[in-house]
Order: C-alpha cells, then sequence, then structure tokens
C-alpha cells in the first residue's frame, strides 16, 4: 500500500481528526496481530508497519503506538525488523518509559547469528538517546567493538561516539577511546578505520579543553606515524573515508620539504577524480603544504586550473558551483595566474544569477593589458541582457576594470554608450560608475560630462545615481552649461527627496556651483539652505547650517573648506580586509568558501567543523621553512597574497591627501555684497581658529612627504629576527594600529626599479622586509622592525604606486602606543629612499 | 557530517526524512521550503544550493523536481555534502529503476533501508550499489516508466529510435525480471554537452564540448572490461595556450582534460588509450572530460532585426543544420528574448512546415519556436513580424536577443571521441552478453548574439 501520497499539500499537522483516527485504528489493527503467529501475519504486519512510518515521514505523531509496534516486532522478519528499529529511533527520545521497552529485544539482537541483525540493533540500541539507558549500551558496544564482523565493529565504532554524545562520562570511563584507537591502527577494513577516525576526532576535540591527557591524543592525530599508515592505504578507503582523511593531512605539518613533496606525489592522482570533493580536499592539502613554497605554490595553481575547471563545467548545476565558489577564491587571490582562462569565466545565458554573479567577479579580477578588450566587449553584452541584476553588476564590472587602469580609453567610451540606451537601471548604474571614474581620471572629465550633461535628470530615479548626478554637478559646474538650473529644480522638489543622502549631496554641489558661478547659483543656493536648516535630518540641517555660517564668517574661506582642489584618488579601498580573506583561504573547501565569510561569523564555536581545534596549529605549517633555516626571511618572496594587488575595489579609503599643488580655484571678494539673503539670527563666529584645527588633526597639509620631520627618538634593534610564520600570526592577531596615506617622492620613485633595491635601504634604517612582490606600478611589502630595549615588534603592510607616487601603509604593532613613533620613522626612512 | 536528509516534492510534502544527529529542529523542512519557495536576496531569483538560516546550513539539489536536502551546523565541505545528494539521488534510482515522486513514495521504506546503511550518526558509510546490495531486504516496488519522464541525460534514449533498448535504463539494478533470470548487457553513453557564442557576426567567439562516458552494467559477476577510445586521443594542452584554436585540422581529439571514475586503472592509457575497469553495479561516470578544441557546431544560426516601418519590426530566423543526413536532432527549441515593448508578434512559417510549432511568451517577451525534429542538412526559416506599444530607442539589436537554442542530437557527438571497443572478459564461449555503445549530443547553452 502507497502512503496516502497527494492527499493535502501540506504535510498535516499532528491535531488533524484524519491524522488521529486513523492512528488510533492503527493502534487497533496492530494489537490485533502482535500475537499471531497465522501465516501470512508478517506480511499483514508489514503493511501497517509502512503505514506507520508514512505517518511518522509526513509529520503525524503516532508515537501512541509504540507499545504495540515493540510488541509486534518479536518476528525473524528483517524487513519488519528494520521499520521496527526506524520507528523506536525516532520516538524513544521523547518517550523513555516505552524506550525501555525496546532494551530487551534489542540486547538479545546484539547477540543474533546474523552479523546483518547484530549491527542493526546495535545501532538501533545506541540510537535511542536517553540518557538513564546508557548502562546499556556498554556491554553491547564492547562486544561489537571486537566482533568478527566488520560491519558490527563498523557499526561499533560509530555507537562509541553516539554513546559520547549522550553521556560523555560513560564512553570515558568504559575507556571505549582506547579501544577505538587501537581498532584504527590495526583493524583490516577501511571504513572501521575510517569511523573510529571520526568518532575520535569527535570526541577528542570536545575533550581537549577538559583534559590534558585528550589534548595530547588529538595531537596524537597528527602524528607522522598515523598520517603515513592513512595515506599509505588512502586507495583502499571509500572516496568518502578518502576525504576525511585528506582533511586530516592538511592539518599535519611536515618536517621538510621531500617529505611534502612525497605527500604530493603520493596524492596527484587525486586530483584525477570525478568526485569533487575529494579533488578540493586535495587541493587544500596542497596549497596547505606548499604555502611557504612560493614557486611550489605558483606551480600548484597550474596544476589545479584544469580539474577545477573540469569539475565546474561536468558536474551538477549544484556541484559546479560548489567548486566555482573555490574557483573564484584562489582568482581572487592570484587573478594573474588567471589571465589566460577569461574565456572561461564568461557566462551562460541558462546560468542561476548566484554563478553569474561569480564569473563576473572572476572576469573583473583576471583583467589585465592583454584581455581587457575581450573581456570588456562580453561585459557589455551581459548589459542588454533580460536579467536586470546581471546586467547592472556587468555595468559594476565594466567599471571596476575601467578603474583598474588599463585601457581606459575605450572603456569610457563603452560607458558613455551604455547612458545613450536610455534604460533607467543602466543608466543609474553608469553615473554612480562615471562619478567614480572622475574621481580617479580627472582627465576624462571632458568627454563624460558632455554626455552626463545630456541626461534627463527626470529619468534618474535611484538615490545613489541622483546623488552621482548632483556630485557631478557640482564638480563641473563650470563646464555644464545647464547645472545651476538642474541643480535648482532638484531644490524644488526637495520635499519628495525621501533620500537624505541625496538632499546632502544638494547641498554641497549647489555650494560648489555657487563658488564658480555666483550670480546664476545665488538663488539657488538661498533656498537650498534653507530647505537644510528647515530639515528634519539631523545631518542635512546640520551641514545647511554650517554652510550658512561659513558663508556668513567669509565666503574665500568657505570655499577653500567645501571645495578644495582636490588630488585624484588613487586607490579604492578594499572592501573585506586581507585578514578576512586569509581566513577564508585557510577554510578552504568549507562552507565559509561559499558565504564568502569566515565560519566564527556564521557558526557558533562547537560547530566550527571538524578540525577548528587546530586553529593555531594550521598557521605553524607556514613556519615549516624557518624553522629549517632553508630560507633567510629576506629572500621569502611574495607568497599568492602578494599577487593580490587588486585596485577595483569600492570605498575611498580613509584620506585624501593633498599635495597641494593640483588646481587653483577661482577667489570671490569676501567683501562682495551678503549674497545669501536669509533672515536667520546672527550666528557665533567659531571658525577663526582654522589653523589650531588643522594642528588638531595633524594635518600637514602643505608638507610633502619628502620633508619629513627628523627622525624621532624610537630606536630599533638593527639585528631584528622574524620567521615568516611568526608574522603571519602575528599580522592575523593584531588589529591595525595605524592606517596611512602619503606621497613618495619622484626620486625614490626612480629608485624603485625592483623591489629589491627599497628592501636594501630599509635595512638600513632597521626596518627589515619579510615578504615583497608586485609589478609596476604597484609594490607590495611586509616590513618588520622590533624595538631595541624590547622585544616589542611593529608589522608593516606597505603598497607603493609609482604612477601616482602614493605609499598605502597599515602598521599593526605589539605595543600600539608606539605606533606613531614608529610611523614616523617609517615615513622618515622612507623619505630618504632615493636620496643621494 | 549531516544532520538531517529529507526529500521534498514539488509542493513541500516530506516523502523521505530521516534525522541523524538530533542538533536540528524538525521545523527544519518548512524552514528550508518557505527560504526556497520565496527566496529574495541580492535581486537573486533563486536560491542558491547552499545557505544559512538561524546557524543552520541547508544543502539542496534538485533532481527530476524534487528537492534533496541536507542540513547541518558544522562548516563541513560544501562539495561533499552536495556529491552525497546526487549520489543517494543515484544509488535510489539504481534500486528503483526509475527516480519520480511516485515510485519514491511506493517504495519510501526500501530508502529509508537505504538511508540507514549510507549514513551513520551524519557520517558517510557507503555509497555503493554493489555494497549496499547486502545489506537491503526490501524489493522495489516496479513503476511503470512508460509515461513519466525520467531522470539524467541518459533518458533520452528512451524517445523513440527503436535501435536502442529504452527500458534498459529504467531498469533496476536488482529487481528480478519477470522471467526470473536477468538479461546479461551492458551500456555505455557518451554523452556530450556542448556550448557556442555565435558572434552577430557568425563568428564563434567560444565553444566547448562536456563530455561523459557513462556506464551502466548488468553483467553478472563482475567481469573486468575494457574501454578502448581512438588512438589519437591526446590530453592536456598545457596550460599556456588554454583556449587557442591551435590543433583544428589534425584530425587528433585534443581534450583539455578529464577525470575518471574510481574503478578506473589507467595502466594502459598512456598506451593504448584504453580504460579498464571492473564496473560496479548500478549507473556511475566511467569518465568525465572538457574539450575546447575547435569542432563543427552542429547548428548554424543567423538572427535578424529590423524595423519595419513606425511601431513594427520583423525578426528573421534561420537555423541550418550542418550535421550528416544519418543523423536527426529532435525536440529542438528556439527562443529569443524581444523588446520589452512588443505588444504583439505574427509568425510566418515556411510553406509545408510539419512538426514546428510557434508562441509569443507575453509574460517575459520571449519568442519560442519549437521544432520537433532537424534532419542533418536541413535548413529552416521562422519570420515573425513585431509590433510595439511604443518607439523604439534606436538600436533594436541592443533590446533584443541573444538567440537561445535547445536540442538534442541521438547518435552523433561533436568531439569526434569514440568507444573503438568495448571488450569482456569472458567466462565462457557461450558468455555473450548485449553491449551498447550510445552517443548523444545535448546543447548546453547554444547562443547567437544580434
Amino acid at each position: 500500500m502507497a502512503p496516502p501520497a497527494h492527499q493535502t499539500q501540506r504535510s498535516p499537522s499532528p491535531s488533524q481528526p484524519s491524522g488521529r483516527s486513523e492512528v488510533s485504528d492503527l493502534k487497533l489493527q496492530l494489537r490485533q496481530l502482535a500475537g499471531s503467529r497465522a501465516p501470512g501475519a508478517d506480511d499483514s504486519k508489514r503493511e501497517l508497519f509502512k503505514k506507520v512510518i508514512s505517518y511518522m515521514t509526513i509529520g503525524i505523531d503516532v508515537s501512541s503506538v509504540f507499545s504495540e509496534m515493540v510488541m509486534c516486532s518479536a518476528t525473524s522478519d528483517i524487513v519488519l525488523k528494520k521499520m521496527c528499529y526506524l520507528y523506536v529511533g525516532n520516538y524513544a527520545k521523547n518517550n523513555p518509559d516505552l524506550a525501555l521497552l525496546t532494551i530487551n529485544f534489542l540486547q538479545r539482537d546484539c547477540k543474533d547469528q546474523d552479523p546483518m541483525i547484530r549491527g542493526l540493533a546495535l545501532r538501533s540500541l545506541c540510537s535511542l538517546r536517553v540518557a538513564n539507558l546508557v548502562e546499556y549500551l556498554v556491554g553491547p558496544l564492547g562486544s561489537g567493538l571486537k566482533d568478527g564482523s566488520a560491519y558490527v565493529r563498523m557499526v561499533a565504532a560509530v555507537g562509541v561516539l553516539k554513546l559520547y554524545h549522550i553521556s560523555a562520562s560513560t564512553c570515558i570511563d568504559a575507556d571505549f577511546p582506547a579501544m577505538l584507537k587501537h581498532l584504527m591502527l590495526n583493524d583490516r577494513d577501511t571504513q572501521v578505520v575510517a569511523n573510529c577516525l571520526s568518532a575520535l576526532r569527535e570526541i577528542w576535540s570536545s575533550e581537549a579543553s577538559l583534559s590534558e591527557e585528550a589534548s595530547k591524543e588529538l595531537d596524537g592525530l597528527l602524528s607522522k606515524p598515523l598520517i603515513y599508515y592513512l595515506l599509505n592505504r588512502i586507495r583502499e578507503f571509500s572516496e568518502w573515508a578518502q576525504c576525511l582523511v585528506l582533511e586530516l593531512v592538511a592539518k599535519y605539518v611536515p618536517s621538510d620539504s621531500n617529505e611534502i613533496f612525497d605527500i604530493m606525489n603520493l596524492l596527484e592522482d587525486r586530483l584525477q577524480h570525478a568526485n569533487s570533493a575529494v579533488v578540493l580536499a586535495t587541493i587544500k592539502l596542497f596549497m596547505q603544504l606548499t604555502l611557504s613554497m612560493t614557486d611550489v605554490h605558483q606551480q600548484v595553481y597550474e596544476r589545479i586550473k584544469a580539474p577545477l575547471i573540469t569539475l565546474v563545467s561536468t558536474g551538477s548545476p549544484e556541484q559546479s558551483y560548489a567548486v566555482l565558489s573555490h574557483l573564484h577564491l584562489l582568482v581572487m587571490r592570484a587573478p594573474m595566474l588567471f589571465s589566460s582562462d577569461y574565456k572561461h569565466f564568461y557566462c551562460h545565458y541558462n546560468e542561476p544569477s548566484y554563478v553569474k554573479k561569480l564569473k563576473l567577479e572572476m572576469l573583473t579580477a583576471v583583467a589585465n593589458e592583454n584581455n581587457t578588450y575581450e573581456i570588456v566587449t562580453e561585459l557589455c553584452e551581459y548589459v542588454a541582457n533580460v536579467d536586470i541584476p546581471i546586467a547592472r553588476e556587468s555595468i559594476r564590472a565594466v567599471g571596476k576594470i575601467a578603474l583598474q587602469q588599463y585601457d581606459v580609453n575605450a572603456i569610457v567610451d563603452r560607458l558613455l554608450q551604455f547612458l545613450e540606451m536610455e534604460k533607467d537601471y543602466v543608466t543609474a548604474e553608469t553615473l554612480v560608475l562615471v562619478k567614480d571614474l572622475l574621481r580617479k581620471y580627472p582627465q576624462w572629465s571632458h568627454d563624460c560630462i558632455a554626455v552626463v550633461g545630456n541626461i534627463s535628470s527626470k529619468n534618474v530615479h535611484e538615490p545613489k545615481a541622483k546623488a552621482a548626478l548632483i556630485w557631478m554637478l557640482g564638480e563641473y559646474a563650470q563646464d555644464m552649461v545647464d547645472a545651476p538650473y538642474i541643480l535648482e529644480s532638484f531644490i524644488e522638489n526637495w520635499e519628495e527627496e525621501d533620500s537624505a543622502e541625496v538632499r546632502l549631496h544638494l547641498l554641497t554641489a549647489t555650494m560648489k556651483c555657487f563658488f564658480r558661478r555666483p550670480p546664476e547659483t545665488q538663488k539657488a543656493l538661498g533656498a537650498a539652505l534653507a530647505a537644510g536648516i528647515a530639515d528634519f535630518h539631523q545631518d542635512v540641517h546640520d551641514r545647511a547650517l554650517f554652510y550658512y555660517r561659513l558663508l556668513q564668517h567669509n565666503i574665500s574661506t568657505a570655499e577653500r573648506v567645501v571645495n578644495p582642489p582636490k588630488q585624484a584618488v588613487s586607490v579604492f579601498a578594499d572592501t573585506q580586509s586581507s585578514e578576512i580573506k586569509d581566513r577564508i583561504f585557510d577554510e578552504f573547501n568549507s562552507l565559509s568558501v561559499l558565504y564568502q565569510k569566515p565560519s566564527f561569523m556564521f557558526t557558533d564555536k562547537e560547530h566550527r567543523g571538524p578540525f577548528a581545534f587546530s586553529d593555531e596549529r594550521g598557521n605553524l605549517s607556514i613556519g615549516v621553512e624557518s624553522a629549517d633555516n632553508v630560507v633567510p626571511a629576506q629572500r621569502v618572496e611574495a607568497n599568492d597574497k602578494d599577487l593580490l594587488l587588486s585596485t577595483s575595489e569600492k570605498e575611498e579609503s580613509g584620506t585624501t591627501v593633498n599635495n597641494g599643488a593640483a588646481y587653483s580655484a577661482p577667489l570671490y571678494d569676501a567683501a562682495s555684497a551678503p549674497l545669501v539673503a536669509l533672515d536667520t539670527q546672527p550666528v557665533a563666529q567659531a571658525l577663526q581658529a582654522g589653523l589650531a584645527i588643522d594642528d588638531l588633526l595633524g594635518l600637514n597639509l602643505t608638507t610633502p612627504a619628502a620633508s619629513a620631520p627628523a627622525p624621532p627618538p624610537l630606536k630599533l634593534n638593527a639585528k631584528a629576527a622574524l620567521d615568516p610564520g611568526t608574522f603571519q600570526q602575528k599580522w592575523r592577531q593584531l588589529s591595525i594600529s595605524m592606517s596611512q596615506e602619503f606621497s613618495v617622492s619622484p626620486q625614490g620613485v626612480a629608485a624603485l626599479t625592483t623591489p629589491q633595491t627599497l628592501l636594501r635601504h630599509m635595512q638600513g634604517h632597521s626596518i627589515h622586509c619579510i615578504a615583497s612582490g608586485g609589478q609596476a606600478p604597484n609594490f607590495k611589502y611586509f616590513f618588520f622592525a622590533q624595538k631595541a630595549e624590547d622585544t616589542s615588534t611593529f608589522l608593516v603592510e606597505c603598497i607603493i604606486n609609482t604612477s601616482s607616487c602614493k605609499v598605502q601603509m597599515k602598521i599593526k604593532a605589539d605595543d600600539q602606543s608606539a605606533s606613531q613613533a614608529f610611523s614616523d620613522l617609517f615615513q622618515f626612512a622612507l623619505s630618504k629612499f632615493g636620496m643621494p | 557530517m549531516i544532520s538531517q536528509f529529507f526529500v521534498l516534492s514539488q509542493r513541500g510534502d516530506n516523502i523521505v526524512f530521516r534525522d541523524y544527529r538530533g542538533d536540528v529542529p524538525k521545523a527544519s523542512t518548512e524552514i528550508f521550503f518557505r527560504k526556497v519557495k520565496f527566496w529574495k536576496e541580492d535581486g537573486e531569483e533563486e536560491a542558491p544550493p547552499v545557505f544559512n538560516v538561524d546557524g543552520v546550513n541547508y544543502f539542496h539539489v534538485k533532481i527530476v523536481g524534487l528537492l534533496f536536502v541536507a542540513t547541518t551546523r558544522t562548516n563541513v565541505s560544501p562539495s561533499l555534502v552536495l556529491e552525497l545528494l546526487q549520489r543517494i539521488a543515484r544509488v535510489v534510482k539504481d534500486y528503483l529503476g526509475i527516480l519520480t515522486e511516485e515510485s519514491l513514495r511506493k517504495n519510501f521504506v526500501l530508502v529509508y533501508e537505504l538511508l540507514d546503511e549510507v549514513i551513520d550518526f551524519g557520517y558517510v558509510q557507503t555509497t555503493s550499489t554493489e555494497v549496499l546490495k547486502s545489506y537491503i531486504f526490501n524489493e522495489p516496488i516496479v513503476v511503470d516508466s512508460a509515461l513519466l519522464p525520467t531522470l539524467g541525460p541518459a533518458s533520452i534514449f528512451m524517445q523513440g529510435t527503436k535501435r536502442m533498448p529504452g527500458t534498459a535504463v529504467t531498469k533496476s539494478v536488482v529487481a528480478n525480471e519477470p522471467g526470473g533470470r536477468k538479461r546479461e548487457e551492458i551500456f555505455v553513453d557518451i554523452i556530450e554537452k556542448i556550448s557556442v557564442t555565435f558572434s552577430a557576426s557568425g563568428y564563434i567567439l567560444t565553444s566547448e564540448i562536456d563530455g561523459t562516458i557513462q556506464m551502466k552494467s548488468y553483467l553478472s559477476g563482475n567481469p573486468e572490461i575494457k574501454l578502448a577510445l581512438n588512438e589519437d586521443v591526446t590530453i592536456g594542452r598545457s596550460g599556456s595556450s588554454a583556449y587557442g584554436y591551435s590543433g583544428s585540422g589534425s584530425g587528433a581529439v585534443i581534450l583539455d582534460d578529464c577525470n575518471f571514475h574510481e574503478s578506473v586503472h589507467l595502466d594502459n592509457f598512456d598506451l593504448d588509450r584504453t580504460l579498464s575497469l571492473v564496473p560496479p553495479d548500478g549507473e556511475f561516470p566511467v569518465m568525465n572530460y572538457r574539450m575546447t578544441q575547435e569542432f563543427k557546431p552542429p547548428f548554424r544560426i543567423n538572427a535578424l532585426i529590423e524595423e519595419a516601418g513606425s511601431l513594427k519590426a520583423e525578426v528573421i530566423l534561420k537555423i541550418r543544420a550542418e550535421f550528416p543526413s544519418s543523423a536527426t536532432a529532435n525536440t529542438i527549441l528556439v527562443q529569443m528574448p524581444l523588446p520589452s515593448y512588443t505588444s504583439r508578434v505574427s509568425f510566418e512559417l515556411e510553406p509545408g512546415a510539419v512538426g514546428q510549432m510557434t508562441d509569443f511568451k507575453e509574460a517575459s517577451k520571449r519568442l519560442e519556436w519549437g521544432l520537433k525534429k532537424i534532419v542533418g542538412g536541413a535548413e529552416h526559416t521562422l519570420r515573425a513580424k513585431l509590433t510595439f506599444s511604443q518607439e523604439s530607442h534606436g538600436n533594436l539589436t541592443k533590446e533584443a536577443g541573444p538567440v537561445s537554442m535547445n536540442f538534442t542530437i541521438p547518435m552523433y557527438n561533436a568531439s569526434r571521441l569514440q568507444v573503438k571497443y568495448l571488450q569482456i572478459a569472458k567466462k565462457s564461449k557461450a558468455y555473450n552478453p548485449y553491449r551498447w555503445v550510445r552517443y548523444v549530443t545535448q546543447a548546453n547553452s547554444y547562443v547567437a548574439r544580434l
């Protein structure tokens, strides 16, 4: 008989009357059959059992027939037994008294002649999840672990783990972990070995915090003999157990590079496995093993490319998504290594948008001088896509590539063509991008402004796009004939504008426009300030009032404050910190990669994953090289992290720095008649102490970095030493104590032909390099230094862009209070670079 | 490790539900279904295969309209769980012969039996149909397959074509035939999915073949099998020229990369391109491969959209089958998104057209053209007159397209990869099982731009 297949749309709730009457009906029938030995009774039982199970599946509570089920289970029919076990396992937890009824026949079955019955009974016995029945488990489990049948031992190994979760103390007291360990090292059957390993890993990692011994045992899982024992048998394991072993080995720290190569050679063919889980586990292992061997690490990237792409294109859409997410991670880490594979990242029209999004990001990342034209052409096709979110993403992708400064010329043309498509969402996205582009490449303003000026503001609805348009109107007021009047029309609709961001932009843009074209803008500015001061939004109100006071005080001061000459933005800051990215990379082949966040952000500690316990240990493997003293710290070239010099990010980094030499704005006579006619009360004049404020903020707007202050009194240890592993660990642990951007002198840039030249120079100032990399115009360094008096360390990440003469620096320090002094010292040292 | 496994119907009913660790609430099925059904995040229309709700991670794969779902609280390998879900579906299919909602409902006790052995306390024990055989006692209840849609690419063999026994793919691996004896036979299917993108001028922008050699063995006693591929197959284009079209014309089949099933021995592969294996019971992929070498696309698509007076335009679609006339493509569907302001479309098929249908999907503004079959070498044309509700913005090609095409071509493969012979280690002189080697090509993403 079939389960009640199509009866209702949703699974009926337990209280549903039809369910209840049928259950009591079942109860009656079961009771009648319970004692029957009549021929065919088993068949009738089967049908009834099936009904019970099918109710259970759709969520009807059938726990009321528990005793009848148990009574009927005295049978030799194995199918009946299995159904009964399933039922009992489902309801025992909530009916502990009834569960006791089952103990008897389960214990008896644990001694059955048929190993199958023994195994089944033992599994069910351990699945009862009733705490006060655990005493009945110890005996059968003990004999199960010694059973002659591998099937029973397999079940028993997992049974121990089940017992541990019901009652940890019973499990430990019975000395089961030691028995599992013995089995793991000696059993012929690999599935028994695998189950022991899984069980021990879980038991010991949750015991580790309580007992020294357990944590030692846990470490023992990563001991060389065990790892080799498992590796040598790896082909005998099922593909799933192979994943388990590979995961374990990924945490193992080999003693030298020969060992690393041996392991890799042994597992090389795992990369050709059809199961993506095996391949990804192998890749993770290879990645971890070679972290400190840059060139080999890069070879690993080359080696795994093809298998990954094959898995992406041959699996089911779901599997291929999981693999693609990992490929995405690798591409984002080392885009250069994938730049010739860009065609694999083209979107198929029928792919779901979560796949397309990943691919768009990958295309953006791998764009370089050679492939930009083709990639951008492809992206432009997606802009006309019927899938609007993807069309938007594609425009953003084009913009990001433009911001990466390759072949900007052609891309700007493309973006401007988007504006001509006259689709609202295309226009909106494009405006935002054009704004970002202009901030980075002011030289393109002429072309862009001509097109932007033609856009009817009525077609722009999205706040971000409006804000972008308004910003451009203010910034390029002198080039756009209608700027004051467009702004005026925006101001007329002040009341209808919901977004405070847009209103803020409107205030600032009107101010800027006013400085350039006062007579035309005066009226609009008055209206804007009046509307702003009356605005209910705190920020808008305050800014309007602030502008008003400024103007009252002195118009040229107001201009210097509101519209100072700007330096083009060279690098937009990264949205995700490199620490987060490293954490995700460490958790390769886990959900972290799919969610693009490290596990602590989406899961609680006890579920951090099977190997979370070795967080610290995982990092140790990085230090392998230095432990051998094979490579002096300075010669450890950049690993793949340093290939990651993307400049394609969203937010502007911290502070823009003024080099004081940009264009000069026209000045207006401060005395010229009150341009703003507002009838508000006189306002306090609080802004005289402009200079004092400058000092307060520590801004040194006019001093170029080349003439930095004299070296501060911080003394550094000239012979400081730090191995890469410790560096990496510290870098992850410490938070950024200082992040700065400054300029480097042209002489310095000229001298920076190769990364190495700077290393020697900085060493002269007791600042040591631990890793460096990149190509012109972007160089990236990791430096460290130590205080002379104690061992407190400073870590520095430093990115030098030679085309913009900009340095971005992040400092992390053991002693945060000293980071300012160190920063001064560092800048001083850098400023001397290239000087005779 | 996983906490729960369940199968939901399209309507969200539990068909099978198994809790392995008891650390995820039972309401998970409803939470999951509501989330998938009403997914709307970051403008995505469709829920990704993996997502997290309140600390519970949900994995799902869609198979014949059913949702196979696993939950867990731990940070597991997503590939492992998704592979597992696929594999459970395949094992179930091996047992039931055919995987549908009905067959699952009829056999749910058997499915529970399988699930009990496949996973214990969240850890995978085995997914081998072969190994499972000795633990499974329920007999499958066979569902009549004649009228049901089926699973997987191999199902296309069921449509017509007398040369191939359609029933075999829907035969349970374990169930006995009515006659009591099982027929000794083995199926080897070479299934290729091709992706091609044509530029507006008909130039091939990208092309790729993703292929699988799939095997399903009903041989008793697990004899060893040798599978020989063309001798000129080479693997790997050694990275550098990854997507260049170099090897064309030379005749050699150059695969970019491939992977193999666990059971495959490659000892002689480098020497004579033979794969040897002892096929386990059930269906499994022997080898997956990928090829970007230039190949002749089976169809050429010409698409044109032109303004024809105010508020009017004309679309001309032309498809030409460029494969030999011995092969016939079936279930062809050509689709093309039209400008969003299209209000009416009138179609004009070529004179004497048989087995063709046309439609204008009002809601999605899409033109559809279906053809029952196309014989190799044939050419077909469709004209459509569009009426617009507003003036177009000028460039129509930016408002419409691209044209996409779906098709299946049995007994044809674009890569020219072949199974030269299939050798079965003989048990006796009389032993001569049926061997079926079948080819099929399907469109994956077959697109022409305007």
